[in-house]
C-alpha cells in the first residue's frame, strides 16, 4: 500500500530534502534581495556617498564603478540561479527519487 | 519628491522631458510618440514572412490541440530549454527592447537600473516558486493557490487577480503596439491594433499553448540574434573594447561623463524600494509567466527552464545596454536620424532623434546593418508584441474557462470539450475587448498600466500563491481577504498616485494622496498581513480542513508524488 503523506513526512530523507532545500532557497533569496536592494540604495544615496558609483575604475578611464556594480547584479542573478540548479540537480533529484521509490 | 512623481508619468508627448522618459512603465509601453512614417515595405515583407511561418506552425499545432491539457499547457511536452526560451520570449517585450535601449540612449547608466529591476525577480521564482508550482498545478496558478482550500472563493479571487493583471498589461501592449507599428511600418494605428488582435486570436484559439509557445520561442531567437548582431557590430567598431565605446559616447553625449553614473532616476529611497519590490515580486506573480511552468514535464524541467530564461534575459539586458551606447555614438551623430526642426529649436542631438528615443535601437539597426537589417529589426519588434499579447490572452482565457467556468460555475464537472470551447470563446472576447480598448485608449497615457499590472501581481497573486505553498496556517478566509486587500490597495494606491491622479486625470500637481511612484511596499504588506490576520482569526470548520490539507499538499509540492505529469501525445 502506498505511504500516506504523514508517513512520507516522517521519512528522514524527506526531512533532509525539505530542510536543505529550504535553507538553500531562502539563503539564495536573501542574497539576491540584499544584492538588488543594496544596489538600489547605493544608487539612491549615491550623492551622499560622494558619487561612489561615478568613480572611474582606473585613472583616466571613463568606465565607472557603477557600470561594474550594475553588471555584477545582472551576473549574480544568473550565478545564484545556477548555484541552486546545480545543487538541486546533484542532490535533490536523487533524494526525491529515493523518497518516491520508498513510498510506493 | 517632484522628480519621483514623474517616475511613473511616462508622458506621451514627443520630445518629453528626460525624466518622463525614464518612467519604468514607459519602458514597457511605448506610449504615443512620433508621427506616422512612410510605409516601410522591407519591414512589412519580413513581417509577412514571420506571419506566414507562425500561421503554418499554428496549423500544425491546431491538429495536435485536442485535449484541455494540450490547449492550456501543450500537454506538458515542452523541454526545459524550449520553455526557457519561451519564458524569455514571453517576458522580453518590444518595449523593454526599445524602451530600455532608448533610456540608455538618453540617460546612460540609469537604463541599467531598469534592466536590473526587470531581471532580479527570476532567481526568486527559481528558489521559491518554480518547483512546488509545477508539482501542485495543472493548468493555472489558481490550481496551486486553491489546492487545499474551498474552491469557489479562491478561484474567483485568483481569476480576478489574473484578469485585472492581464487586462492592464494587455491594454498597455495594444496601445504600445499601435504606436510602434505606426512608427515602424507606416500603418494606420487602428489597422495596426486590429492586425495584432486578429493574429493573437488566431494563434491562441487554433493553436493554444503549443502555437503560443512556438511563437514565443521563434520571437526570442529572432530578438536575441538581432540584438546580438547589433551589439557585435557596435563593439567591432571599437575593437571590442567597451571602454573605447564608453569614451566615445561620453565625448558626443551632451551630458558627458554624467551618463556613466546615476542620474535623476532615483532620488527617494522609499519610492525606489517600493518600485523594486513591485518589479521583483510582480514577476513572480504574473499569471502568463506562471502558466508557462505547467508546459514542462516535471519540477526538474521547470527549474531548468527558469535558469535558461534568467540567462537569456540577463544577456539580453546587457545587449540593450551596449545597443543604447552604440546609438549614442552612431545615431545621435548622424543627421539622417535627427529631426532638423528640433535641432533648430536648440534641442541636443540626443533629444532631436526622430520618433522619440524609442527609435534609438531601430535607427542603430539601420546604421550598422543597412535598410534590410532595419526592416528585420522592425519586424522582430512587431513579432515581439504578438508573442507577449498571445501569452497574456491565453492566461486570461484560461482563468475564465478553467477557474471560473469549469471549477466555479460547473463545480469541477465540466465536459472537457465544453471547457476548451469556453476558453476559445473567452480568447475571442478578450481579443475583441483588447482591440476596442486599444483604440479607445489611443490618445490616453497608459504608461502607468504596466506598473499597475506588476503591483497587482506582486500584491495579490504572489502573496496568496507563496503563502498557500509555504504556510500551513493559511485558511480560505485568510487567502481571500488578504488577496482582495492586496488587489484593492494596489489599485487605490495607483489611482491616487501622481502618475494617474495628476498626470492622467489632470488634477493639480501635488494633490495626489499618495506621493509615491508605486504602492507595492504598502499593498504587499497589507496583503501578507491580511492573510496572516484573517487566517489566525478564522475558527471555522473550513479553516481546520484547510490546515489539515497541508501535509498532503506539502509532500506533493516537495516530491511531485501525485503531480500531473506530461500527458499522452
Amino acid at each position: 500500500m502506498a505511504a500516506t503523506a504523514l508517513d512520507i513526512e516522517k521519512n528522514p530523507k524527506f526531512q533532509e530534502l525539505v530542510a536543505t532545500r529550504k535553507t538553500l532557497g531562502w539563503t539564495l533569496s536573501a542574497a539576491m534581495l540584499a544584492i538588488y536592494f543594496g544596489f538600489i540604495l547605493l544608487v539612491a544615496f549615491n550623492k551622499d556617498l560622494g558619487n561612489l558609483l561615478g568613480i572611474p575604475l582606473a585613472a583616466g578611464s571613463v568606465t565607472t564603478v557603477g557600470i561594474v556594480v550594475g553588471l555584477f547584479v545582472i551576473v549574480s542573478a544568473f550565478v545564484l540561479t545556477g548555484i541552486y540548479v546545480l545543487r538541486a540537480n546533484a542532490r535533490y533529484d536523487e533524494l526525491t527519487r529515493q523518497i518516491v521509490e520508498e513510498s510506493k | 519628491m517632484s522628480r519621483i512623481k514623474s517616475l511613473f508619468s511616462g508622458a506621451s508627448v514627443t520630445g518629453a522631458a528626460l525624466v518622463a522618459l525614464a518612467s519604468p512603465a514607459f519602458a514597457d509601453a511605448i506610449a504615443g510618440g512620433g508621427e506616422k512614417q512612410a510605409t516601410n515595405w522591407t519591414a512589412i515583407g519580413m513581417f509577412a514572412v514571420f506571419i506566414v511561418f507562425t500561421l503554418g506552425i499554428t496549423y500544425w499545432a491546431a491538429k495536435r490541440t485536442r485535449s484541455a491539457a494540450q490547449f492550456y499547457t501543450a500537454g506538458g511536452g515542452i523541454t526545459g530549454f524550449q520553455n526557457g526560451l519561451a519564458i524569455a520570449g514571453d517576458y522580453m517585450s518590444a518595449a523593454s527592447f526599445l524602451g530600455i535601449s532608448g533610456l540608455v540612449y538618453t540617460s546612460g547608466f540609469d537604463g541599467l537600473i531598469y534592466s536590473v529591476g526587470w531581471l532580479v525577480g527570476w532567481p526568486i521564482v527559481t528558489f521559491l516558486i518554480a518547483e512546488p508550482l509545477r508539482n501542485l498545478g495543472k493548468f493555472t496558478f489558481a490550481d496551486v493557490a486553491s489546492f487545499r482550500f474551498q474552491q469557489t472563493p479562491i478561484r474567483v479571487m485568483a481569476a480576478c487577480g489574473t484578469l485585472v493583471t492581464v487586462a492592464f498589461y494587455l491594454i498597455a501592449q495594444m496601445v504600445g503596439a499601435g504606436s510602434l507599428i505606426k512608427l515602424l511600418f507606416g500603418l494606420d494605428y487602428t489597422y495596426a491594433v486590429i492586425i495584432v488582435g486578429v493574429l493573437m486570436i488566431v494563434y491562441v484559439t487554433f493553436g493554444g499553448m503549443v502555437a503560443t509557445t512556438w511563437v514565443q520561442i521563434i520571437k526570442a531567437c529572432l530578438l536575441l540574434a538581432g540584438a546580438t548582431f547589433m551589439a557585435f557590430m557596435v563593439l567591432a567598431k571599437f575593437g571590442f573594447s567597451p571602454e573605447a565605446l564608453f569614451a566615445k559616447a561620453t565625448e558626443v553625449h551632451p551630458k558627458k561623463l554624467a551618463i556613466m553614473q546615476p542620474g535623476s532616476l532615483i532620488s527617494s529611497p522609499l519610492s525606489a524600494i517600493s518600485l523594486g519590490l513591485a518589479l521583483m515580486f510582480g514577476t513572480a506573480g504574473l499569471p502568463h509567466i506562471l502558466m508557462r511552468f505547467f508546459t514542462v514535464s516535471d519540477a526538474k524541467a521547470a527549474r531548468k527552464s527558469v535558469f535558461y530564461a534568467t540567462g537569456f534575459i540577463g544577456y539580453f539586458y546587457i545587449l540593450t545596454f551596449i545597443i543604447g551606447f552604440g546609438a549614442i555614438v552612431l545615431v545621435s551623430t548622424d543627421p539622417a536620424y535627427l529631426d532638423a526642426g528640433l535641432l533648430a529649436k536648440g534641442k541636443t542631438a540626443i533629444e532631436a532623434i526622430r520618433g522619440t528615443s524609442n527609435m534609438a535601437a531601430i535607427d542603430l539597426a539601420g546604421a550598422v546593418g543597412g535598410d534590410i537589417f532595419l526592416g528585420f529589426i522592425s519586424a522582430v519588434a512587431f513579432a515581439t508584441i504578438l508573442a507577449v499579447v498571445s501569452g497574456l490572452t491565453l492566461a486570461g482565457a484560461s482563468a475564465i474557462s478553467h477557474d471560473l467556468y469549469a471549477t466555479v460555475f460547473k463545480n469541477g464537472k465540466a465536459n472537457e470539450q465544453d471547457e476548451i470551447r469556453v476558453s476559445k470563446i473567452a480568447t475571442i472576447v478578450l481579443g475583441v475587448v483588447a482591440v476596442v480598448l486599444g483604440i479607445v485608449f489611443e490618445k490616453q497615457n497608459v504608461a502607468f498600466m504596466v506598473g499597475l499590472a506588476f503591483s497587482i501581481a506582486a500584491s495579490c497573486n504572489f502573496p496568496v500563491l507563496l503563502m498557500s505553498m509555504m504556510w500551513r496556517g493559511m485558511t480560505t478566509r485568510g487567502a481571500v481577504y488578504g488577496g482582495f486587500f492586496g488587489l484593492t490597495s494596489a489599485l487605490v494606491g495607483v489611482i491616487f498616485s501622481p502618475a494617474v491622479w495628476e498626470v492622467t486625470l489632470g488634477h493639480a500637481k501635488g494633490s495626489a494622496a499618495f506621493q509615491i511612484s508605486n504602492p507595492a511596499l504598502f499593498s504587499m504588506t497589507i496583503a501578507f498581513f491580511g492573510i496572516w490576520l484573517f487566517s489566525k482569526l478564522d475558527r471555522s470548520a473550513r479553516a481546520k480542513a484547510d490546515m489539515a490539507g497541508f501535509d498532503a499538499q506539502y509532500v506533493r509540492s516537495q516530491t511531485g508524488i501525485g503531480a500531473s505529469g506530461a500527458s499522452a501525445h
